[in-house]
């Protein structure tokens, strides 16, 4: 069956730039694994490693249960869409589709069947006498997938194949991929993805799990509510989750945590799930678990307010410290520039981050 | 709608200027047109004469040609062309043609062929000393050619290949034209590696990703490669003079020569009327490829 493992897989570049730091994941059968990070957290470089389209400097990548470190790309058992299609120009989307099969001298009735049946799936019969430069952006991304998907591979990578597409074409595409997945699974054909992407939306709605880089470390491997509501780190918790986390560093003793001249009680419930600290921290809440008005707590000033339709961006600042806030529209009315509130936090939904950046609120779920 | 909309004011402001004075301004433009197209046709009239002359010059007996400057022939004929085609030697200008082609062929072909593997070797991948072998490539550019002409020569005598066509098109089989090599190696880098890397995903080798996906990519650029070749190995004075001393495998250059050597007073019209006959296929090449050609330079040299 099609796991892919990657065991203290390094690269180093002939510059001595060492891009990816010893990883470790290990990709289900059938599990669609998003890897994201910044650009510059070598997720590409790592997908690439994968496709062995890049060389590998250390460790190894296993698929099924073959050490594929020393095969070509074409031996792996992968398929891989790129980002910009990658498409031959110079054949007709019919060719695009069976050159992999062409090349393994597959007979052509086969060729044949197989092609109607992606052009089928994908919708693009009417496409495959075409040239590529007479594609628009979405079949071309299609033809490109329908590439992918004709080789029945093992293993199927996807690099960012999304970002050249307009939002509303995205947002369709992702469910066209994601739906394409569970069908191969409900099929049993193989459907192991790893999909690599910069843009969290993709990550948190397409992935079974979603693995966040960074500086080729990986921070954290997980769900995406996991990854939500549980951040290892204040990385994930920065990364994850539009508009981002409140990450405000204070001053931790005892239960009370200062922020300036303020002071606040952490809730109990909070307490008791930290591991013992004091010091320095960084205490990272959502905009959406600040509470507005409902009780005593942090005095904070509204310096600003985004009017998104059904919600409120409100921005706040606590002596010069800045956050913000996501409130209903309906709860909007009065907060106007200036105008002081009362923040709470919500005690399940507040996390503490010690120096090094880890969560050190997460004692009783681990 | 909202096309209407915009476009309303944009006319509503236009007609605010007074008819007359666009009529005048049309009037000046129209002369600036006039002029600068006359000044154009005649500078390009004063380019080409010499051409022009030289197929008027063509159809004009021997007398005539240097008795006026005009290029309209006064009793056209067709003499020059039919005595020139017979030449002064037992063959006629059809085998000194055909010998062109024997040399043209294969240098054409093994200069796209091997310019093409060695730039994408260049263009595609590492291997140690890379550097000094393009340097030293990109230094044969600069080399003048006459200074490689003796020691070529004592080699290829060494090799016995005197008065044939090897040493010709031979260097060219292996990529011996810097220039082409450098060109292509030009082109490749600016066409993504997304195509290869999609094609060395689905299975393909160096070889099969070279014959199936960057040779169709480059086929505007060698196509340029091909022609360049051709016009230059169609113009080449030198190099069959140099290697070939039998009459029989003159290419079309030495026989022009032939002609004026041979013949005590110089026919100019049969000279003339074989000078037209050998501009002919390069310019007939030229026109067909023309398309792909400009394409092919244009490309490599922007994007380059």
């Amino acid at each position: 069956m099609a796991r892919l493992q990657i065991r203290n897989l390094e690269k180093t570049y002939a510059n001595t730039f060492k891009a990816v730091h010893g990883i470790n994941l290990d990709v289900k059968d059938g599990e669609f694994m998003v890897l994201v990070g910044p650009s510059g957290c070598a997720k590409s470089t790592t997908l690439r490693m994968i496709a062995g389209l890049e060389s590998i400097s250390g460790g190894e990548i296993v698929i099924g249960d073959r050490v594929v470190n020393r095969l070509q790309p074409g031996a792996r058992g992968i398929a891989m869409v790129f980002q910009n299609y990658a498409l031959y120009p110079h054949m007709k989307v019919r060719k695009n589709l069976s050159f992999g099969l062409r090349l393994m001298r597959t007979p052509k009735a086969e060729i044949e069947r197989k092609t109607a049946e992606v052009a089928r799936i994908l919708e693009i019969e009417p496409l495959l006498d075409r040239l590529p430069k007479e594609l628009s952006g979405g079949q071309a991304q299609r033809v490109a997938l329908g590439r992918a998907l004709i080789k029945q591979p093992e293993v199927f990578l996807f690099d960012e194949p999304l970002s050249n597409l307009d939002a509303k074409l995205r947002a369709s595409m992702r469910v066209r991929i994601t739906d394409l997945h569970k069908r191969l699974k409900a099929e049993g054909l193989s459907s192991t993805v790893v999909y690599v992407t910069h843009d969290q939306t993709e990550a948190m709605t397409m992935g079974d799990r979603i693995c966040v880089m960074k500086d080729g470390h990986i921070m954290q491997v997980a769900d995406p509510k996991t990854l939500y509501d549980k951040p290892a780190n204040a990385f994930v918790a920065g990364f994850i989750g539009s508009p981002e986390m409140n990450l405000v560093e204070g001053r931790l003793e005892g239960a009370r945590f200062h922020l300036g001249a303020q002071a606040v009680t952490l809730p109990a419930e909070l307490m008791a799930r930290l591991k013992p600290h004091s010091g320095r921290v960084t205490l990272g809440i959502r905009p959406q678990h600040l509470g507005v008005n409902e009780g005593p707590g942090l005095q904070a000033q509204v310096v600003g307010a985004e009017f998104m339709g059904h919600e409120v961006v409100l921005h706040l600042a606590v002596d010069g410290v800045r956050l913000v806030a996501v409130l209903p529209a309906a709860d909007y009315a009065g907060l106007d520039h200036g105008a002081m509130v009362n923040l709470t936090l919500d005690p399940g939904m507040t996390h503490v981050f010690d120096e090094t950046g880890a969560n050190i609120s997460l004692a009783q779920s681990h | 709608m909202s096309n209407v909309e915009t476009r309303m004011p944009l006319s509503a402001v236009a007609p605010a200027k007074p008819m007359a004075h666009s009529r005048a301004d049309r009037r000046a433009e129209q002369v600036q047109t006039f002029v600068r197209y006359a000044l154009l046709i005649a500078v390009g009239f004063v380019m080409l004469y010499p051409l022009l002359w030289l197929v008027g010059a063509s159809f004009k007996t021997n007398s005539e040609i240097f008795g006026s400057i005009g290029f309209i022939p006064e009793a056209p004929t067709l003499d020059g062309y039919r005595k020139g085609w017979e030449t002064s030697t037992p063959y006629t200008f059809g085998r000194f043609f055909w010998n062109t082609f024997l040399i043209i062929l294969p240098k054409t072909i093994f200069t796209a062929i091997s310019c093409a593997v060695v730039a994408y070797g260049f263009a595609r991948f590492e291997f140690p000393g890379k550097k000094v072998l393009f340097a030293s490539l990109i230094a044969t550019l600069l080399l003048p050619n006459v200074v490689t002409r003796i020691p070529q020569y004592i080699l290829f005598r060494e090799m016995g290949w005197l008065d044939s066509y090897l040493p010709l098109w031979v260097p060219s089989a292996f990529a011996g034209d810097a220039f082409f090599v450098f060109m292509l190696v030009q082109f490749l880098r600016a066409i993504p590696r997304d195509m290869e890397e999609a094609a060395r995903v689905d299975g393909a080798n160096s070889f099969q990703t070279l014959i199936y996906i960057v040779v169709p990519m480059l086929l505007p650029a060698l196509i340029s490669v091909a022609l360049f070749q051709f016009m230059w190995t169609m113009n080449d004075f030198l190099g069959p003079l140099i290697y070939l001393s039998s009459v029989e495998s003159f290419p079309v250059s030495l026989a022009l020569k032939l002609s004026i050597d041979t013949t005590e007073a110089f026919d100019w019209n049969r000279i003339l009327a074989m000078s037209v006959l050998a501009l002919l296929p390069a310019l007939i090449v030229f026109f067909i490829a023309q398309r792909y050609f400009i394409e092919g330079i244009s490309a490599g040299g922007v994007k380059g």
